[in-house]
C-alpha cells in the first residue's frame, strides 16, 4: 500500500516536472537554446496567481487564466528583447543571457515580495479520494487530470493544426520552413507563449502541492524539469512527458526507500547513466555526423 | 631551442613583479579599505577558476557547468589533509594541501571526463551540471566532511601573496600549453573535431588532458578558498558557482586569458561596488549581464558599433588626408 501511495506521489511530482519540461523542450526544439529563465517563469506565474487571488480578490479560475496570459506575454517579451537579437550569436552567448534573465526575474520578485516564502492557500478544493487504505489527495488528482488533458491537447495541437505543424517544421529545419512560407518569428513567439503558459499551470500546481511560493521556487524545479527534458531527449515533446514522469517516480521512490537526502544525487545519477547508454536521451534521435 | 630570457618573457616577468608590488603597496600602506583588502583573495581565486574553465570552454570548446564540483572536491580534500597534520610549518602544510587538493580534483576529472566525452554540446553541459550536484549532495551526506553544516576550523594559511603566486603559475602553465603543439591540437578540436581526428589528433586524449588540467586548477582554487575563509560549506559549491565562473569566462571572451583575468576582477568587484544600492544589487548585476551579452553578440549592434568606430576613424583621418593634398 505504501508503495502505491509513493507511486502516486511520484506521478504527482512527475507531472509537474513534465509540464515544466515541455516548455524547455519546445523552446529547445525550435530555438535550439537552453532557456535557463524558464524555471523563473514558473515563479512569476505562481506569484501572479497569488496576487490575483489574494490582493485583487479574483476567483481562482479567473486568476489562473490571467496568470497564464501574463506569463505567455512575459515569455514573448523575453524572447523578443533578450534572445532574438542573439539568434545568430554563439549558443553560449544566448545561454548566458538566459541566465541573466533568470537572475533578473529572481531579483525583481525579491524586491517586490521579499525573500520570505509566502504560504500559498491551495486553490483546489477537492476531497481526498479513499480506496481502501489508500488516500489520494485532491491536489494529486487535479494535477494528474490537468496534466493528462494538457498533454493530449498539446499533442493534438502540434500534430493536427497548421500552427502546430509549422512548429514541427521550424524545429526540423528553420531555413527550409521559412522558404515554405512559415512565419518563423511568429512561430517562435508562439512557442515561447505556450511554454510559458504551461509554466504558469505548473507553478500553480507546484504551489498547491507544496503550500508555499518564494523567489527561488523555480530554480530547483526548473533544473529538475530540465533534467527531465534531457532524459526524454531534449527537443522531443513526448520525451519531455516521459522524462518528467520518470523523474518524479525515481525521486519519490528513492526518497522513500533509499535516502531522502541522496535522492537528488540518485536522480542525477540516473540521468548520467541514461545518457551514457543513449546519448540523445530516451526518445531522442541520435544523428549521425556527416563529413 | 629558443632562449627563455627573451624580451617578451622579461617584460612579462617585469609586469608580474610590478603587479605584485602594486598590490603589496596598496595593502601594506593601508590604501585599500578593509572591505577591498578582504576581496583580494576571492578575486584571485576567481581568476584561477576562470582561467582554468577557459581552457575547457574557450580553447577546447566544450561547455561544462560543473566546475564548482571540482572546486569542492579539491577544497575538501586539501583542507582535510591540512587539518590532519597540524604539526607542519604553515607553508609546507599549505603546499601539501594544494597538491593533494589539485590531484584529488584531477582524479575526479578523469572519472567524470572519460564517460561524458561521448556526449556533445548541451548534453555535456547538463551532465557536468548533474555531476557537480552529485558531488555536492554526496558531500552533504558524508560524515567526515561535516555534512550540511560544513567543515570548520580549517587553518587559514592562504593569503594574497600565495594566491598571487598560484595565479602566476596557473596562467604560466595554461598559456604555455595553449601556445604549444598540444595547444594547437586542442584548438583544432574546437574548430572541427572530425578534421582534427582525420589528421591524426587523438581527440579523446586531448579532451581528457584538458578536463584533468582544468579540474586540477579548480581544486587548487578550492583549497585556497577553504584556507582563506577557515570553513567550508557544501552550499557554496552549487551550480550557481559554476555559472558564475562561466559568466566570467564568457564576459571576458572565450579563449582569452587576459579577458578572463580582467572580467574575474570586474565580476567579483561588481557586487561589492554596488553594495550601497543593496536591494538593487542583483537587479543591476542581471541587467549589466544581459546588456553586455546583447552588446557583444547581437549582429545589428555590432554593425552599429562598427559604423561608429569607422566614423570616428574617418574624422581622425580627414586632416591627415588634407595634408597629403
Amino acid at each position: 500500500m505504501n508503495l502505491i501511495s509513493q507511486l502516486i506521489n511520484g506521478l504527482n511530482v512527475g507531472s509537474i516536472y513534465a509540464l515544466i519540461a515541455l516548455g524547455y523542450t519546445m523552446v529547445y526544439g525550435i530555438a535550439k537554446m537552453l532557456n535557463f529563465a524558464h524555471g523563473d517563469v514558473i515563479m512569476v506565474g505562481a506569484y501572479t496567481v497569488y496576487v490575483a487571488i489574494n490582493n485583487l480578490g479574483w476567483p481562482p479560475m479567473v486568476a489562473v487564466v490571467f496568470g497564464i496570459f501574463v506569463c505567455a506575454l512575459l515569455g514573448v517579451v523575453i524572447e523578443k528583447v533578450a534572445y532574438k537579437p542573439l539568434r545568430r550569436a554563439s549558443p553560449l552567448a544566448v545561454l548566458i543571457t538566459a541566465i541573466g534573465v533568470s537572475y533578473l526575474l529572481q531579483s525583481l520578485s525579491l524586491l517586490i515580495f521579499g525573500s520570505k516564502q509566502i504560504p500559498f492557500q491551495s486553490i483546489i478544493h477537492l476531497d481526498p479520494i479513499k480506496i481502501g487504505a489508500l488516500t489520494i489527495s485532491g491536489e494529486a488528482v487535479v494535477t494528474l487530470v490537468t496534466t493528462v488533458i494538457i498533454m493530449i491537447a498539446l499533442t493534438l495541437f502540434i500534430n493536427k493544426t497548421k500552427a502546430g505543424k509549422a512548429m514541427l517544421a521550424v524545429s526540423e529545419d528553420r531555413a527550409a520552413a521559412e522558404l515554405m512560407g512559415v512565419n518563423v518569428n511568429r512561430t517562435i513567439s508562439m512557442t515561447f507563449a505556450i511554454g510559458s503558459g504551461l509554466a504558469t499551470v505548473a507553478g500553480v500546481l507546484y504551489a498547491c502541492s507544496y503550500g508555499f511560493i518564494g523567489p527561488y521556487m523555480g530554480s530547483m524545479a526548473g533544473i529538475k524539469a530540465f533534467i527531465a527534458a534531457v532524459l526524454g531527449g531534449i527537443g522531443n515533446v513526448p520525451g519531455a512527458m516521459l522524462g518528467g514522469i520518470l523523474l518524479g517516480l525515481i525521486e519519490s521512490l528513492s526518497k522513500a526507500y533509499i535516502s531522502s537526502q541522496l535522492s537528488d544525487a540518485i536522480v542525477f545519477g540516473v540521468l548520467i547513466l541514461v545518457l551514457l547508454i543513449r546519448p540523445a536521451g530516451l526518445l531522442g534521435k541520435s544523428r549521425t555526423e556527416k563529413v | 631551442m629558443k632562449k627563455i630570457f627573451n624580451k617578451k618573457n622579461l617584460f612579462a616577468l617585469l609586469a608580474v613583479v610590478i603587479g605584485y608590488l602594486l598590490i603589496f603597496l596598496l595593502v601594506e600602506q593601508d590604501i585599500l579599505s578593509r572591505q577591498y583588502r578582504s576581496l583580494l583573495v576571492p578575486i584571485g581565486i576567481n581568476v584561477i577558476l576562470a582561467v582554468s574553465l577557459n581552457l575547457t570552454t574557450g580553447f577546447l570548446g566544450e561547455l561544462t557547468l560543473g566546475h564548482a564540483g571540482f572546486m569542492a572536491v579539491g577544497a575538501y580534500a586539501g583542507c582535510l589533509v591540512s587539518m590532519s597534520m597540524p604539526g607542519l610549518p604553515s607553508l609546507l602544510n599549505l603546499f601539501i594541501a594544494l597538491i593533494v587538493g589539485g590531484l584529488a580534483a584531477a582524479v575526479f576529472g578523469v572519472i567524470i571526463g572519460v564517460p561524458v566525452l561521448r556526449l556533445k554540446g548541451d548534453y555535456l553541459a547538463i551532465v557536468t551540471l548533474a555531476f557537480g550536484e552529485i558531488i555536492r549532495s554526496v558531500i552533504v551526506n558524508l560524515d567526515f566532511t561535516g555534512g550540511a553544516a560544513g567543515l570548520k576550523n580549517i587553518p587559514k594559511y592562504s593569503n594574497y601573496t600565495i594566491v598571487y603566486i598560484a595565479i602566476v603559475i596557473t596562467i604560466l602553465v595554461i598559456v604555455n600549453l595553449v601556445k604549444s603543439r598540444h595547444g594547437r591540437a586542442i584548438c583544432s578540436i574546437r574548430e572541427n573535431r572530425i578534421a582534427a581526428e582525420s589528421i591524426g589528433i587523438n581527440v579523446t586524449y586531448y579532451k581528457i588532458l584538458v578536463f584533468v588540467l582544468a579540474a586540477f586548477f579548480a581544486g587548487v582554487a578550492g583549497v585556497l578558498y577553504g584556507q582563506n575563509l577557515g570553513y567550508l560549506q557544501p552550499a557554496t559549491f552549487d551550480y550557481n558557482k559554476s555559472i558564475e565562473i562561466l559568466v566570467i569566462v564568457v564576459l571576458g571572451g572565450m579563449g582569452s586569458i587576459k579577458g578572463s583575468v580582467i572580467s574575474a576582477i570586474i565580476v567579483t568587484l561588481l557586487p561589492e561596488v554596488l553594495r550601497g544600492a543593496d536591494d538593487y544589487r542583483m537587479l543591476i548585476y542581471a541587467v549589466v549581464l544581459i546588456v553586455m551579452m546583447l552588446l557583444n553578440g547581437s549582429p545589428r549592434i555590432a554593425e552599429w558599433k562598427g559604423n561608429i568606430f569607422s566614423k570616428l576613424h574617418s574624422i581622425k583621418k580627414r586632416p591627415v588626408a588634407q595634408k597629403g593634398e
